[in-house]
């Protein structure tokens, strides 16, 4: 199986930036210098290629609009905030390839018309930031970064920015409060990065692994690239595999491979009983069945979502209660306190949850539950709140009986 | 112009326009928490979500713009559903101590839990036992009631410039403190209290001195007189059900002398004075060459603000004290004496728009009587719950004069309460002061209204001296830059820290109207009007007592007892 991502990740030294041109890096920043911007955005749009941090908008769209807005200047910005339960991918590029973003941020700095970009970069990070500030450094003294690159007349810097440790910066807009020295709260959408992001500028706002493509499909052309994967969602995904699995990891594989395959070829095997899985992470909804294709419509039309690709497994020894709970535990003290749904409904979810837990649950509150996940998604500001109940909610409906089980008994 | 449909209803309005604004046309006033008009809409409450097709989730519509041919329901079960949950999950933690509760009555939470159908609280939250906030001499903050709508925080920043409460912690661990929670009396809050009137809740109020003020009135010991703030008149009848713009100066001085106090006189009598010394500073620093723009110093509120982000302006800003503090020393000295009581004896009441001023009593320099010279400062809230706890029957009161003595006032000394009031009262004297004539035209209509900043220009002698007015710190700033960078062009700037200036004082009856601060305003202009002086220089308690006790405006004893100094604070 062909690998796009990953596919020079055991090199030895791959971020000295020697190494990195010797496999044939920087050579596609070359060749997209030479391509008129809305060349490039036409080719990625052609591609297919969808945000793979989670909401998997169209990069190429994204891309255009950012570049049709007359408000100047522009950024481009690396979301590297990777901080859910579950998620490691990006870890495994900025670690191991670090030129390979800064090559993808530079195309997309020239496709879009910025010449400042950030990568904003879990602080915890330290290894990554450090291999990433080195690697930056290294693409400044061979002129891929700062004035003029290559003779194009385009130029572009990047900024390596620690967050300090609230998973909710990795919600966009309050990546962009963060950036700004302000508090980790979200802003209220409309106006879109696109038109009002960093700054209140122009902000394109794309996800390490989403960036990392764009070299091959430069070098290769979109045809080819469209034609890997699922023809739902084109290109490779690198999935993150961890809970009760023999192998857990991170595995680049084509879109639309089935959980079973994933689980069972790759992760060798679940623990124990498959009972279920978190496809994207805990902010997704429980998925049964084994069959589903991993692409992000087909994940949708289950009842989920393919998220950042952060598959959790959950074994038949594990209550699903805990699982729910456990999740509300995350988003109770992830929520940045800003709108009532989010700040008030994670706490209570998880003290109705903590009663169930101890068997001390009321049964009116499994459907309560139900309800107060549709208010929270209805009317919480970001994604934070409105998947909040998601794990929680499903957990519910599929596995009512373990909720009903842990009802408080009259007598007792 | 856009068009849309809200609850079937088509509506058309500009560009730009919010639902919630929108909704009005089709008369929907949509229910809301976290937005209040004046403030930059912040759309975290999440009461005010609406359905709009088309869109997967509600949408908060006090942020979202209209567009052309949105179709919006204000109040489908879903939009109420999540309304009632919202105000469920505030109510899940909030104490449920409605009773004792400053906010009784006049709660937002509450009216909307009652309005929103909640009858249940279907959530078991623990209540939080946050210590309250009282370092502050003015004002007490107490989280435990807080719902984090962030209005306060918007006030301070964004309308004051202020900056001391923010945001603090994360989740359902957030709360509203100041740097370091060093709390509001040890940070550069300057008690404008203007916080308290954006919270919709009872998590601020002033630091009350109602117990204190009763247990005095009790104290066969002690005589206790009392002076109110032009302000008060404008507002204190709205606590008691009388139109918005009543002025109810009469049935005030009537109810004060049934509360019980021995002597109930005028703040108005100050203001007049004051407009005696600082015109008289005016003319003086104009003639002899001195710093200028001289800027007003009765706003307690602007002169901490001075004292900690402008201190190198201090020398513009005038000595004279406010008209609270003019009459402090005043009813220690020159009343003690007229009437011979006992200095010690006297508890001297003041009665204030303004939660600043219980911080400005405070102040060591006020202390010229060799007492206290202000002991204990009412806001017009504490007042009117003494007048209601009295059983007093306010809008049946007949309208009664205060003691001339220190309580006689011109329509100058009243519109001191409004902005621009100021300014207007110390032109109409220092024309004479100057000229020795009076000025013909003494309603200066430029420096009146709600406009942030305001500018005139009056010949004097051939002199055109130029005058400014800001109210609110926020606009205050704008013209102290010009000042601080040398490009002012004034003579003379008026400076109110509240916005309205004192009718809209921290301590006024809650609102956050500036319209309703603008109808204050025009209830002094329409009193000067009506007076039969209205310029400070003829009022005869003013001339008697400059003739009697005091000499001359500027001279030994006035310096002595009416102009102070001020103190450079730290930043934090």
């Amino acid at each position: 199986m062909e690998k796009i991502l990953l596919k020079d990740i055991d090199r030895p030294n791959l971020n000295d930036i020697g190494i990195y041109i010797d496999g044939g890096g920087y050579k596609a920043l070359e060749k997209a210098l030479k391509m008129n911007p809305q060349k490039v955005i036409e080719e990625v749009k052609n591609s297919r290629l969808v945000g793979r941090g989670g909401a998997a908008f169209p990069t190429g769209l994204k891309w255009e609009f950012t570049r049709k807005e007359k408000n100047e200047p522009k950024f481009l910005i690396c979301n590297a905030d990777e901080g859910e339960p579950g998620t490691f991918k990006d870890r495994v590029l900025l670690k191991n390839n670090p030129h390979l973003l800064i090559e993808s941020m530079i195309i997309g700095g020239y496709t879009i018309g910025a010449n400042k970009g950030f990568i904003y970069i879990r602080g915890e990070y330290f290894e990554e930031i450090k291999r990433l500030n080195e690697a930056i450094e290294q693409a400044r003294t061979e002129g891929y970064l700062g004035e003029n690159i290559l003779n194009s007349n385009f130029s572009f810097d990047l900024e390596v920015y620690c967050g300090a440790g609230a998973y909710v910066c990795g919600e966009e807009t309050t990546l962009f409060e963060s950036l700004e020295g302000k508090r980790g709260c979200s802003r209220e959408r409309p106006p879109f990065p696109t038109q009002s992001g960093y700054m209140n500028k122009p902000t394109a706002i794309n996800n390490v692994e989403t960036l990392c493509n764009l070299p091959a499909i430069i070098n290769n052309g979109a045809e080819w690239y469209s034609k890997i994967g699922s023809p739902n969602s084109p290109g490779t995904k690198l999935f993150c595999i961890s809970g009760q699995i023999n192998r857990p990891g991170v595995y680049e594989l084509p879109m639309g491979i089935t959980l079973r395959e994933l689980i069972e070829n790759y992760g060798g095997g679940a623990k124990g009983e498959f009972k279920a899985a978190l496809p994207g992470g805990v902010s997704s909804n429980l998925l049964t069945d084994l069959d589903v294709k991993l692409d992000y419509k087909s994940v949708a039309d289950a009842g989920s979502m393919l998220g950042s690709g952060a598959v959790i497994v959950i074994n038949s020894e594990m209550s699903i209660v805990d699982v729910a709970r456990n999740c509300l535990e995350f988003f109770t003290h992830e929520s940045c306190g800003q709108c009532t749904p989010c700040r008030e409904g994670t706490r209570r979810a998880n003290e109705i949850l903590g009663r169930f837990v101890e068997g001390k649950g009321r049964t009116e509150d499994i459907d309560f539950l139900l309800e107060l996940g549709e208010v929270m998604y209805d009317a919480s500001r970001c994604g934070l709140g409105q998947a909040a109940m998601n794990a929680a909610t499903s957990a519910v409906n599929l596995f009512r009986d373990e909720f009903t089980q842990q009802v408080k008994n009259k007598e007792g | 112009m856009v068009t849309l449909t809200i609850n079937g209803e088509q509506v058309t309005v500009s560009e730009g326009t919010t639902i919630m604004e929108a909704a009005k046309k089709a008369y929907i006033n949509i229910s809301h928490l976290c937005y209040l008009e004046e403030l930059e809409p912040y759309g975290a409450c999440r009461v005010c979500v609406v359905e709009v097709e088309g869109e997967n989730r509600l949408i908060p519509s006090c942020i979202r713009e209209v567009r052309e041919g949105m179709v919006v329901y204000t109040h489908s079960l879903r939009v109420r559903r999540a309304r009632r949950m919202i105000i469920e999950l505030l109510l899940a933690n909030h104490p449920a101590d409605c009773f004792t509760c400053e906010r009784n009555q006049i709660c937002e939470l509450l009216k909307l839990a009652y309005e929103l159908g909640v009858e249940e609280v279907k959530f078991d939250g623990e209540k939080p036992s946050f210590g309250l906030d009282e370092t502050s001499p003015s004002i007490i903050r107490d989280p435990n009631k807080c719902i984090l709508c962030g209005r306060c925080i918007r006030v301070c920043h964004d309308v004051q410039t202020v900056r001391v409460i923010g945001f603090v912690n994360r989740g359902s661990e957030t709360v509203v403190a100041t740097v370091l929670d060093n709390g509001l009396g040890n940070v550069e809050c300057t008690n404008c209290g203007q916080c308290i009137h954006a919270c919709p809740v009872g998590a601020i109020k002033e630091k009350s001195c109602v117990d204190e003020v009763w247990a005095s009135l009790a104290d066969p010991e002690k005589h206790v007189v009392v002076q109110e703030a032009p302000a008060i008149r404008a507002a204190l009848g709205e606590e008691f059900g009388l139109p918005e713009g009543t002025l109810v100066a009469g049935k005030m001085h009537s109810a004060l002398k049934r509360l019980g106090f021995d002597a109930v006189f005028d703040t108005n009598f100050t203001a007049d004075l004051t407009i005696m010394e600082e015109g008289s500073e005016l003319v003086k620093k104009i003639k002899e060459g001195g710093v200028l723009p001289l800027i007003t110093s009765c706003s307690p509120g602007w002169i901490k603000f001075m004292e900690h982000f402008y201190p190198d302006l201090m020398d513009n800003v005038s000595t004279c004290k406010s008209p609270q503090q003019m009459f402090g020393p005043l009813a220690k000295t020159y009343y003690a004496e007229k009437a011979g009581v006992d200095a010690a004896k006297i508890v001297s009441v003041s009665v204030m728009p303004c939660t600043a001023k219980k911080f400005e009593a405070l102040r060591p320099e006020m202390r010229d009587s060799g007492y206290q010279d202000v002991d204990y400062v009412l806001t017009t809230r504490e007042l009117a719950r003494m007048i209601k706890e009295a059983g007093i029957d306010f809008a049946g009161l007949p309208d009664e004069m205060a003691e001339p003595l220190m309580g006689m006032y011109t329509g100058a000394g009243t519109i001191f309460g409004a902005t621009g009031g100021v300014m207007e009262a110390a032109l109409r004297t220092a024309y004479k002061l100057v000229t020795g004539k009076e000025l013909e035209d003494i309603d200066i209509k430029p420096v009146r209204g709600m406009d942030g900043v305001k500018a005139a220009t009056v010949n004097v002698n051939g002199l055109e001296v130029k005058v400014a007015v800001a109210h609110g710190l926020g606009n205050a700033r704008k013209l102290l830059d010009e000042v601080r960078a040398g490009t002012s062009p004034y003579h003379f700037i008026e400076i109110m820290t509240c916005p309205g200036g004192c009718v809209g004082g921290g301590g006024q009856p809650i609102s956050f109207d500036m319209a309703l601060r603008g109808t204050r305003g025009g209830v002094l202009y329409n009193e000067d009007k009506a007076l039969p002086y209205r310029k400070s220089h003829e009022n005869p308690s003013v001339k008697k007592i400059y003739e009697d006790y005091l000499e001359k405006p500027l001279g030994k004893k006035s310096h002595h007892l009416l102009h102070t100094k001020y103190t450079k604070r730290e930043r934090i």
